[in-house]
């Protein structure tokens, strides 16, 4: 399976390990980490970004591919959509159906709302499923929602927004409670203490987890709650436009069914966008660990109804990737590889860096070893070793199967036996830190009634996110705004719907002079490739 | 180049690279893909697909995102298949044999014939996971189904109608809310925090200089 090379390179990886075991890598200054960043972290390219034109960050930088999107037109323009002819009518419509969309369907349920749920794919085909590490929550006695805090803020470079991170790590407890009285099954020792690791960048071990599934059995729990208070779930049903009243307030949005190519209208009084991230949009044609519909269409949909964004330049590269076989390329291989003691070793068998850095550092740190002659070749490009044998020896025989089984599958699938021999690894298009922006309540500041949660959301973790705390924020984010759209809807009175701002944005990219070809939100990556 | 192969989508011949995932190998051929993809990486259970090779009797099933393409391949992707979920409030059931007995009595049809388990795409003891249910043993159930990605396969195969990956879950809810112990260090710190005892801790944080927080950060102790 690996190349004569590859084999090689092992022998260093094996020959060096006894040595590497005896210390721990040395963690780098806040100097030199800013010098790595600066030098080999993708938000450092310039080539990557481009200036958005039009709407509210206009003269602001984002990456090439999202602002292409933003400079496109709405498919509707042009359209005839019949406003008066609504197919769904609802106090709540949450658009995507992922970890956020579902925690804010159950809580805006529970708070007695007539919610919907529409989602482009399946209930459940989002990042949250994908999800492997954990959840972060200080709940154990030597740590507190301050320390969390700090973690946080520091690890996302202090440009968190302090309102927002303050639910994140305040409400940390309680949604694992949430999660745990709906039946998620978390690790835990036999007296009921919860099994919690580091995560890079993390001073106390507060990583809850559920093996290496623990977004997928977060996402199938709450996806299983979704269904059984039979809230509707239109599946295969895109939104491609929001629509406002007269008065401003977003009231609803076009839908439009993926198979038939119709369009739906569905009226509601408030509305969560929860559509996740942006991975499939590839930037800087990195490999992303991202399911097939993450292409940032929120985003856009907010955006050309008014709604800024904040920090949509900088972008979460996950450090571990895979590197090879290629037909699992860029698929996650889980920060707790790490936590469990697996170490990153370059080619020629050195520890080059703390394997527990956060992940802008890791990820750097990969890339400038690559840069430099010291990764090892792979048919498409390079990697470093991350040296999972470790783990057996660390924890014990058997420790791989039990904590990360899925990992361990993914490899043995293409031969690869991770307890026997280490893996290849380079850094993958995981998150967007930023997103739309909204205040502590969860609603957008420009557009009433609008409300985001989870990915599509800007500045709950500053410029870099820890890993634990996206499973996190989906939960908490979704949650509120689920309850906080409920109690919206009873107290607000639409007015007459109307899709004017789709005319006035083509009306500024044409004074712009930015029109792009084709249309936005991308909704599904163009990935068919064809000869003619 | 890695060589090429011929393989049957629909019954269709195409000539795909052999280093390819059924998935992707799709995609080369000209496929846009909705149905029978999801998260491309084998967490979602999205493409649940049957094939057989050509000259074999054997048919059987994958994901299609995590297999690799074969010569002689004829492939036919599952789009939706009908699972048969039953509806409950998980907080008026009992974690006991009877809910199995009430909820999927079909479990109790099963044939023993491990025609599931042959079809599992995660390589799960399904079959034995469906004994536990039936002997009303959950938490051992829930362990057993634990890597379940719901792709359907095994309820596709299954001669007595039976639903698998929905009774799994069941299980794993069960076993979550009412059988693992109690995390009374949880419980305690969402007390405290609902009682206010980090309310003026945290607005003293916040309220702290940028270069305050970073001398913070930068010499925090960090647990071992």
């Amino acid at each position: 399976m690996f190349t004569p090379e590859m084999l090689a390179s092992i022998k260093k990886v094996e020959a060096t390990r006894a040595q590497r075991m005896s210390m721990e890598p040395r963690r780098m200054t806040a100097e030199e980490k800013s010098e790595l960043l600066k030098a080999y972290h993708p938000d450092y390219r310039e080539e990557g970004f481009k200036e958005i034109k039009i709407g509210p960050n206009k003269g602001q930088k984002a990456p090439v591919e999202l602002t292409d999107l933003l400079h496109s037109n709405s498919r509707l323009l042009g359209e005839n959509i019949d406003l008066s002819k609504i197919d769904y009518d609802v106090d709540v419509l949450v658009i995507g159906g992922g970890g956020a969309g579902c925690s804010a369907a159950i809580e805006a349920h529970e708070a007695g709302a007539n919610v919907m749920v529409v989602t482009k794919l399946r209930i459940g085909d989002a990042n949250t499923m994908m999800a492997e590490g954990g959840i972060q929550a200080a709940d154990k006695p030597n740590d507190s929602p301050v320390q969390h805090y700090l973690d946080a803020f520091g690890g996302g470079h202090f440009a968190a927004r302090p309102e927002l991170l303050r639910r994140l790590v305040m409400e940390a407890p309680d949604a694992i409670q949430w999660l745990n009285k709906l039946g998620v099954m978390f690790d835990k020792y036999d007296d009921g203490t919860m099994v919690t690791t580091h995560g890079g960048g993390t001073s106390r071990k507060r990583m809850h987890a559920c093996k290496d599934y623990s977004g997928a059995e977060i996402m199938r729990t709450v996806r299983d709650e979704v269904l059984n208070r039979k809230i509707p779930v239109v599946e295969f049903t895109s939104a491609v436009e929001l629509i406002k009243d007269d008065k401003g307030q977003v009231a609803g949005a076009v839908l439009l069914n993926m198979e038939t190519g119709d369009y739906l209208v569905a009226r509601a009084k408030t509305v969560i966008i929860a559509t996740g991230g942006a991975g499939r949009l590839h930037y800087q044609n990195f490999p992303t660990s991202n399911h097939y519909g993450a292409t940032a269409d929120g985003l856009v949909l907010g955006y050309r109804a008014g709604a800024p964004l904040l920090y949509q330049d900088t972008i979460q590269y996950h450090p571990t990737g895979v590197a090879y076989p290629s037909q699992i390329f860029g698929a996650l291989v889980t920060e707790k590889v790490r936590s469990l003691g697996a170490m990153l070793v370059n080619k020629d068998g050195e520890a080059y860096a703390h394997p527990l850095e956060t992940r802008d550092v890791s990820a750097s740190a990969i890339i400038r070893e690559c840069a430099n002659g010291r990764g090892v070749d792979t048919p498409l490009g390079s990697g470093v070793w991350l040296d999972t044998p470790m783990i057996e020896i660390l924890g014990g025989e058997g420790t791989i199967e039990k904590r990360i089984p899925a990992m361990l599958r993914m490899y043995l699938n293409y031969g690869i036996d991770m307890r026997k021999v280490p893996i290849l690894v380079y850094p993958t298009l995981h998150y967007q830190n930023g997103g739309l922006e909204i205040g502590g309540e969860g609603y957008t500041k420009a557009i009433p009634n609008l409300l985001v949660a989870g990915e599509a959301v800007g500045g709950i973790h500053g410029r870099n996110r820890l890993m634990g705390n996206s499973l996190l924020d989906i939960i908490v984010f979704g949650r509120n705004a689920g309850k906080a759209a409920a109690r919206r809807a009873a107290e607000t009175e639409l007015g007459t719907m109307n899709l004017d701002h789709i005319q006035a944005y083509a009306e500024e990219l044409e004074a712009a002079g930015v029109k792009q070809e084709g249309v936005s939100p991308l909704l599904l990556p163009n990935y068919a490739r064809h000869e003619r | 180049m890695s060589n090429m192969v011929n393989v049957y989508f629909y019954g269709k011949k195409y000539s795909v690279p052999g280093d390819l995932t059924i998935m992707t190998a799709m995609e080369y051929a000209g496929y846009s893909l909705k149905r029978g993809c999801g998260c491309r990486h084998g967490f979602c259970g999205a493409c649940a697909t049957i094939y057989r090779i050509k000259g074999k009797n054997e048919l059987k099933t994958c994901l299609a995102c995590q297999t690799q393409v074969q010569e002689g391949m004829y492939v036919a992707s599952i789009p939706f298949f009908p699972t048969d979920k039953r509806t409950y409030d998980i907080n008026e059931i009992k974690a006991d044999q009877r809910v199995m007995m009430e909820l999927y009595p079909e479990i109790y049809a099963c044939i023993g014939c491990n025609a599931c388990t042959k079809a599992c795409t995660q390589s799960l003891n399904v079959m034995q996971y469906i004994a536990y249910a039936q002997r009303g043993e959950l938490e051992k159930c829930a362990e057993e189904s634990f890597d379940c990605v719901g792709c359907g396969c095994c309820s596709v195969r299954c001669p007595a109608g039976i639903s698998h990956p929905m009774v799994g879950l069941l299980a794993r809810r069960l076993t979550g809310k009412y059988i693992a112990p109690e995390s009374k260090h949880l419980t305690e710190r969402v007390a405290e925090i609902n009682a206010g005892a980090y309310d003026e801790l945290i607005e003293a944080i916040m309220q702290k200089p940028i270069s305050e927080l970073q001398e913070l950060y930068n010499h925090r102790d960090i647990e071992k």
